[in-house]
């Protein structure tokens, strides 16, 4: 069945409101107002342990969701109304979801890292369950009915309590409808058991999808203000530049021009018109200093190596690893790296910022609106009770991109101005302004034992140091305003420690004092990188003991869940024990990899089969087809699930056939889609899904661990083909031949 | 002369080539230096009527006419160099990208954007397909995957796989719901 339901800015956008203002819902005003508060004196509280934070209940029983977490694209949105849906009872199409505004969702952390689910999800359901309960002992108390002789029933508008001897009902709207609950979360109310569950597992259709399709969805982008205009950033053409002079009457005649708005470097035209704007940045002459800070691209690996090292970060440590290498009857090392690489979002960031009466609001695609508010008060040194910042849906993120710079662009050239303006980075802002995943360096090294048993590994990361905080705003490095600086490229020394029991293992990352470019996370960060490194190696290792690699990671896994998923792994991919390579000939060559994870040690599992052809002759990689097999305990949307999986697959074998960050000695050069190309649709694999559901079991993430088992299952199918090792992503055809003439 | 769009951005190598199945409109524009652009109202026929649209550069491209002009939201920009395919309307049932089509160019042609394709009651063929097949994760592509799905759709009725897949092949999608949109375009195709 198909569920068509608006959500919250199109159920405003119905009602004029959207263009009006982003106030308080009206539906909340009238709570407020029935409880004698005006609405625009009180608050809505988004404190974590409140139930309100949360949840609220209208009058016509209807449910208003407020969600820390954003919909980033990935369908988290109809999945935590499946969550509401089934701890309270009521029907789907009566749910509305506000995400991500400071002045009404709670702050459950930047959406990220695979979290939306796993804890965010978790918040909200205990939240449920906690509504739930309180409505049942308000129902036994009305009906005078003990709680235990009450049942709700899910009808077509709300939820109902029903005494079980019958007679007595009462509607939720009844119950709370209008009023606050008033109350703590409980963590002892009890979920429903998963054995009852009717919604949650159900691959429910996105309520998001049929406004997408037909173009009645309202993106960021869409967003606009009354009096708005538009501004467009005008960035140094060397990343360290400085602005020396500019020369503002080569935009006099552009039609509707507003303002140049210079601070410091940061440099923006605003305009009455979208295209006056951009024909302005475009004509704006500007002189810069000149600026080459960065490494050569050529000599990158030699730049990391060199780096000052901060400090260490040992991620494990058992036995003595250097000591057993010693011993070791045979060893093996290498050395992978994996390239800088962009977001690469198909629209570019794009946000709106309106001051009014010293008060600020932004709104913007960002991942994590309540830190973002606080980035824009630090910026700007106001109080962050005078900030608010409104996530929309935008253009997906993928991590870190340009979202939250845009919304610190839109502040600048708005204050300015003294009007909203809105910003849409042009595409090679995106592409050559976005922060970047950093460059990812391991040194690997291996002991085997006379009779082949692994008895070391010895790995050792170079990556940038920092781990929490926030990605720097470019808008505010740029004016010189206030702003934190450290760098933040997600928690990228996770899965450096791997899943398997060998007796001796060290890891260790070198967290590095600087880096080319701004960092930040790019889905799966480091644990992309990292299980390339780290699933490549295992697969040398087995190819020296001459073990089928399957086999191989099974003598080494002290994990019956990890062991099934391998187990159906092989029967989903059929694979047959062999060993690689395996002896082809032609130029087409054909082979398939294996890889397995278990992310960040502590949650979901994947497995993986690629299947590839190289061509001997030109080196171009075929990824044709990939199997999945995931564990992320229980499945709320196994649709939104397989759509994430197959989303990680073909992003992720993009990035490892193609992309590049390339940059000269003064900025970023791939600009578009030429210069960054990306996989296009002949070029896809088919991928086949297999998810273990887990329904008693806690819900795991799933928006990022299948990117990270997608470069190490290529790199072993090469081999397995080839017969050589691919240790540098991308896998360009030049490295591809490069690396059979030197084999 | 100022070479209206398609211009690559510094750094740049080439532009990705151009195909068949796709028409940018691009000329070089006259020069409107000197404050010779004045407002102009041009007419346009767009979703089945007529409309006007006051413009101070008649080379402004489409894209931004429809969006900012009229207040649609289907076609979107992606690249503003006709690379991804996310400004994608029809012009006479001809899939253009309007991010690279000057207003200027598009004189009487009737004009369909995915609003026009049908609504969320009464979807498209392909639209409703896309909607079945959950094909979309963020969607902010789908314009493109749609406009240009049922420009091929309307000359091809029963596409192979790969045939969808190469005319297709020069819209882009992050996401990677590269398999979905394929179901899609051969739903829509059985149903067509």
């Amino acid at each position: 069945m198909l569920l068509i339901k608006p959500r919250r800015r199109d159920f405003l956008k119905g009602t004029g409101i959207l263009i009006v203002s982003f106030s308080l819902p009206a539906r909340l005003k009238t709570a407020f107002a029935q409880s004698g508060t005006p609405a625009n004196t009180m608050a809505k509280t988004v404190a974590l342990d409140d139930v309100d934070a949360f949840l609220a209940i209208d009058p016509s029983g209807g449910v208003t969701l407020y969600s820390g977490k954003v919909d980033l694209g990935t369908g988290i949105g109809t999945a935590l109304t499946q969550i509401v849906a089934e701890e309270l009872d009521v029907p789907l199409a009566r749910i509305q979801v506000v995400e991500g505004d400071t002045a009404l969702t709670p702050a459950q952390g930047k959406t990220w890292g695979s979290l939306s689910i796993q804890n965010g999800g978790v918040q909200i359901r205990q939240a449920a369950a906690t509504a739930r309960q309180a409505l049942l002992q308000e129902a036994a108390k009305r009906l005078g009915v003990p709680v235990e002789d009450l049942s709700v029933e899910r009808g077509t508008e709300q939820g109902t309590v029903r005494s079980r001897s019958g007679g007595k009902q009462i509607t939720y709207g009844e119950l709370i409808g209008g009023k606050t609950f008033s109350l703590k979360v409980d963590k002892q109310a009890p979920p429903k058991d998963p054995a009852t569950y009717k919604i949650v597992g159900q691959p429910v259709p996105r309520f998001d999808i049929p406004g997408k399709m037909t173009g009645q969805f309202t993106y960021m982008q869409d967003f606009k203000l009354p009096g708005m205009l538009h501004g467009r950033v005008v960035r140094p053409p060397a990343i360290g530049a400085t602005l020396l002079s500019v020369d503002e009457s080569s935009v006099r005649d552009v039609p509707g021009l507003v303002k140049v708005v210079r601070q410091g470097n940061f440099l923006g035209v605003v305009a009455e018109s979208e295209w006056g704007a951009i024909r302005a940045a475009e004509k704006l002459k500007a002189n810069w200093s000149n600026w080459e800070g960065l490494p050569e691209q050529s000599k990158l690996w030699e730049h990391v190596r060199a780096t000052k090292v901060n400090k260490d970060d040992v991620t494990s440590n058992v036995g003595s690893a250097e000591q057993a290498l010693e011993q070791a009857a045979k060893r093996l090392s290498a050395t992978y790296n994996f390239a800088i690489h962009t977001h690469g979002s198909m629209g570019p960031s794009c946000a709106v910022a309106e001051f009014k009466d010293d008060k600020l609001t932004c709104w913007s695609s960002s991942q994590a609106t309540h830190d973002l508010r606080q980035q824009l008060a630090a910026m700007l040194s106001m109080p962050d009770t005078n900030v608010r910042a409104i996530y929309l849906e935008g253009s997906g993120c993928y991590g870190r991109n340009g979202h939250e710079d845009a919304a610190a662009d839109a502040v600048l050239l708005a204050r300015a101005v003294g009007r909203p303006v809105r910003v849409q980075w042009m595409r090679a802002d995106e592409h050559g302004w976005d922060p970047k995943g950093p460059p990812t360096l391991m040194d690997l090294h291996a002991g085997l034992d006379a009779t082949g048993n692994v008895i070391a590994w010895y790995s050792q990361l170079y990556v940038p140091e920092g781990a929490t905080g926030n990605v720097k705003l470019v808008a505010a490095e740029l004016a010189g305003l206030p702003h934190e600086a450290g760098m933040v490229p997600g928690n990228v020394i996770q899965n450096t420690a791997i899943p398997y029991a060998f007796p001796n293992m060290r890891t260790v990352a070198h967290r590095l004092a600087e880096t080319p470019f701004r960092p930040s996370w790019i889905r799966a960060p480091g644990r992309m990188q990292n299980t390339f490194c780290n699933e490549s190696f295992m697969d040398e290792l087995a190819a020296a003991v001459g073990a089928d690699p399957l086999e191989f990671r099974l003598r080494y896994l002290n994990d019956p869940r990890g062991a099934e998923l391998l187990k159906r792994l092989a029967r989903l991919a059929q694979w047959q024990g062999s060993k690689s390579p395996k002896p082809t000939s032609g130029e087409v060559a054909t082979g398939r990899g294996l890889t397995y994870i278990k992310y960040e040690l502590a949650r979901t599992y994947v497995g993986a089969v690629a299947d590839v052809e190289v061509n001997r002759r030109n080196g171009e990689i075929r990824v044709e087809h990939f199997s999945i097999v995931q564990d992320c305990g229980q499945i709320i949307n196994p649709d939104g699930v397989k759509n994430q999986v197959e989303g990680n697959v073909i992003q992720t074998v993009s990035r490892v056939l193609k992309e590049e960050v390339t940059f000269d000695r003064s900025r970023v050069t791939s600009l578009d889609w030429a210069s960054y190309p990306i996989l296009t649709f002949p070029e896809i694999p088919d991928v086949d899904i297999e998810l273990i559901d887990r329904p008693t079991e806690k819900p795991w993430g799933a928006g990022e661990p299948s990117a990270a088992v997608v470069p190490s299952a290529i790199s072993n199918a090469v081999f397995d083909a080839v017969g050589v090792r691919l240790r540098s992503v991308p896998f360009t055809p030049a490295k591809v031949r490069a690396a059979m003439q030197s084999a | 002369m100022r070479p209206v769009a398609c211009r690559p951005s510094p750094g740049v190598k080439s532009p990705m080539r151009w195909h068949r199945g796709w028409h940018p409109v691009v000329r070089m524009a006259p020069p409107t230096e000197g404050g010779l652009a004045m407002p102009t109202a041009i007419p346009l026929h767009v979703n089945g009527r007529a409309t006007r649209v006051t413009v101070d550069d008649p080379e402004i491209p489409l894209l931004y006419a429809l969006r900012d002009n009229l207040g649609l939201h289907g076609p979107r920009f992606g690249c503003g160099l006709g690379q991804c395919g996310s400004c994608t309307v029809h012009l006479d049932g001809r899939a253009v990208r309007s991010c690279v089509t000057p207003l200027s160019a598009v004189g009487k042609k009737k004009i369909v954007t995915l609003e026009g394709l049908g609504t969320p009651d009464k979807p498209h063929p392909v639209q409703k397909a896309f909607i079945a097949e959950q094909a979309a994760q963020c969607g902010y592509c789908i314009n493109g995957m749609i406009m240009q799905a049922a420009a091929f759709l309307a000359s091809n009725k029963n596409p192979s796989d790969g045939q969808i897949k190469q005319a297709l092949a020069y819209n882009l999608c992050r996401c990677g719901t590269h398999l979905r949109i394929v179901r899609a375009v051969k739903r829509a195709a059985a149903g067509v």
